[in-house]
């Protein structure tokens, strides 16, 4: 089962290092890791989806907790957030195919960010289980290049964390 | 106050009432060094920055609070880092103050140059480079505070040379706020009364104690609770010395190394009461087995280690001593006496026959005669290897302790640690039985106990192999034999004379009862080196 683990850290050098490295040490798999500034220009907001099972996951929250650059953790599933994934989709296009993309893209929600006379990107931003069926439906016009973000994450309703 | 980055790390140092520091010079210290010239703080010069840790790891276990080493950038740095993941895996306070290269330089490969704090992240509880002076008195306070409460361990301080040399206004803080580590220290009411429940219910409990207890001195408390209660005691080895080895509760050192009736008891208990240990894989070899059939109620100050190694029924965070008197308050007076005589029963039953080989000293006896001629309270120093199996179950512990390294098995580690428990307490016996092996591995010390007189009482139990690895390759490997002969050792009293130690080996236990005498009426360091049988074994 996958958990997204949320993780309030001081905003300072070295931190991610020092998580980074438990995972590697301890043999956690990270599915992404997603860091950035929040609010609080003090405190990094990093949010890790990891794929295990119960005693794992507590395993992963315990040893994170011990990190002294740690302020705050929890451990959500899917149901509990509203969850978004991006991705850059680099697509080689004729021209005659450009028209199938756009809608495509449009369905997809998806923007046009760059357009050559070979390429276009596509921008996309969804769940990632959605995003991965957004891939399926682009990879037969010939993906060249894919660049994903790992989930950001946040509770959904009145509740907030931090 | 203006000073210099180096005088305000002195000054740090005085302000957590530091009296000894271990340690090595080098250039990227040496700003340092200059300004500790003006404290009254103690260096001991080492002759291997290695032992530096060792020597502040000894010191910390006997005060309990955090002890400083030094060493410089670089190697100087890299050669402590064996002994800060010891004491890392141990628990023990150390802060570890690093010289580092100037800040323009830091990620340029320039001479002496290592990312010490990258290195040691997997061993050390935290660590900082200082890259702004002005953060300098904040991270010693915090670096103090942190090695020193929770789960105690070590903390770096990396401190490059140029912030040693620049000048600021200097004041330190009177207190700590680190939003990030606010570590339980009193036990959970409503836990606590589960454990009191569970242990009056209990009919076959079991306390297994580990070297937590060390960290705030629980040892007084828990061996109140197991009389009150009649709970039958076993240890981890880290645990030795939790309740004294001839208590009539205590059954002995658990694990691959331990008792037999010390692990058979753990397999009949219908309550472990596990506190201050982590039950790793020397401790209980498969926890799966004993998981479902009894109730475990797991103490530790580290939440982390609840539930790692083995389920816990009633998992209780904080620090022992504390939770060991909430619940003294709480527990009625209670026996568990067929329970107990059946341990009893057992253990006059297995008496191990102790095999006496002609012109060598048996190793277990001498230690036995050795515990009860020493001081009550001595400290005793296992290196690692057989000699550390030897005085874990042979030594007897009064009101002293045993130091040895449970977690890492750094072989190297005694006369490091053995210096600085003297010189934590210098009233105090201690005394250090390793092998020839672990002996080669730090004999440099000994320049070190001459320089700053260190007494230390040495015991070598020579054989002329790497016995543990011998005795391994005697029954798993079908005797083939690699790369465990010591052959090309020096004389190892001839060499600790050539230092102006006194020293002197014996070959029969009819010697040994003397030399004993000598060996703990000197009044300098001396030596006794005890010819061992190659066939000796572990247990």
């Amino acid at each position: 089962m996958k958990y997204t683990i949320s993780t309030l850290v001081e905003n300072h050098a070295g931190v991610l290092s020092r998580i980074a490295g438990l995972f590697s040490r301890r043999g956690f798999n990270i599915d992404s890791l997603a860091v950035g500034v929040t609010e609080d220009p003090t405190v990094s907001r990093i949010t890790i989806v990891v794929d295990g099972d119960d005693y794992m996951v507590e395993q992963v929250e315990k040893q994170l907790n011990k990190l002294i650059d740690v302020i705050k953790l929890k451990s959500f599933s899917a149901e509990e957030l509203v969850r978004r994934e991006l991705a850059m989709v680099k697509i080689g296009t004729k021209a005659s195919e450009r028209g199938d993309l756009l809608s495509l893209s449009k369905i997809m929600g998806g923007k046009i960010c760059d357009l050559s006379n070979e390429t276009m990107t596509i921008e996309l931003s969804a769940e990632s289980e959605r995003l991965e069926e957004y891939l399926e439906l682009l990879r037969p016009y010939g993906i060249r290049e894919l660049v994903r973000t790992g989930t950001i994450a946040l509770q959904k309703g009145n509740v907030s964390f931090g | 106050m203006q000073l210099t980055g180096a005088q305000a790390m002195v000054k740090c140092l005085e302000a957590e009432g530091v009296k000894v520091i271990f340690g090595y010079p080098g250039a990227a210290i040496c700003p340092f060094y200059d300004a500790l010239t003006d404290s009254s703080i103690r260096h001991i010069l080492v002759r291997q920055e290695q032992n530096a840790g060792h020597a502040a790891s000894g010191y910390a276990r006997i005060t309990r609070r955090p002890a400083v080493c030094v060493a410089t950038s670089g190697p100087g740095a890299l050669n402590l880092l064996t002994a800060v993941a010891t004491a890392y895996v141990d628990s023990v306070p150390l802060v570890v103050i690093t010289g580092q290269v100037a800040r323009s330089l830091i990620g340029k490969d320039v001479f002496q140059e290592a990312d010490v704090t990258g290195a040691a992240e997997p061993f050390v509880k935290h660590s900082y480079l200082i890259k702004d002076i002005k953060d300098l008195p904040r991270v010693f306070k915090e670096a103090f505070y942190i090695a020193g409460t929770g789960r105690q361990g070590p903390v770096l301080i990396d401190v490059p040379v140029d912030v040693q040399n620049e000048r600021f206004s200097f004041s330190y803080p009177d207190s700590v706020n680190i939003r990030g580590y606010k570590p339980t220290v009193k036990g959970h009411a409503g836990q606590i009364k589960k454990v009191a429940q569970a242990i009056t219910e209990a009919q076959r409990p079991l306390i297994v104690a580990g070297g937590g207890l060390f960290a705030t001195e629980a040892r007084y408390r828990l061996v109140e609770l197991a009389e009150r209660c009649e709970i039958p005691v076993v240890t981890t080895m880290m645990g030795i010395g939790g309740i004294p080895t001839e208590h009539p509760l205590y059954y002995g050192m658990l694990g691959m190394h331990g008792k037999q009736v010390a692990n058979r008891a753990t397999q009949e208990a219908d309550l472990l009461f596990v506190i201050g240990a982590r039950l790793g894989d020397r401790a209980v070899s498969n926890p799966a087995l004993l998981e479902g059939r009894l109730r475990v109620v797991h103490i530790d100050i580290d939440p982390a280690e609840i539930g790692k190694n083995m389920e816990a029924n009633i998992p209780l965070v904080g620090d022992a001593n504390v939770i060991l008197g909430q619940l003294l308050e709480q527990v009625p007076e209670c026996t568990h006496s067929a329970w107990r005589n059946m341990l009893d029963r057992r253990r006059a039953e297995y008496r191990p026959q102790l095999r006496q080989f002609d012109g060598c000293i048996n190793p277990k006896l001498f230690l036995e005669r050795l515990s009860e001629l020493a001081d009550p309270d001595a400290v005793v120093v296992a290196d690692v290897g057989q000699n550390q199996i030897w005085t874990a179950n042979h030594f007897k512990i009064r009101e002293g302790r045993f130091l040895t390294t449970g977690g890492m098995g750094t072989m190297g580690y005694s006369l490091g640690a053995g210096i600085g428990a003297k010189l934590a307490e210098p009233e105090r016996q201690v005394i250090t039985v390793g092998g020839d092996g672990s002996f080669q591995m730090q004999m440099m010390e000994l320049a070190t106990m001459c320089q700053h007189q260190v007494p230390l009482k040495m015991v070598i139990m020579s054989n002329l192999r790497l016995g543990m690895v011998y005795e391994l390759q005697k029954n798993n490997f079908a005797g083939n034999y690699s790369g465990v002969f010591l052959d090309g050792s020096p004389d190892i009293p001839k060499l600790a004379g050539a230092y102006g130690i006194p020293a002197e080996r014996i070959h029969s236990m009819d010697q040994a009862d003397a030399a004993i005498g000598r060996l703990l009426k000197a009044d300098t360091p001396y030596l006794l080196e005890c010819i061992v049988n190659q066939d000796e074994s572990s247990l």
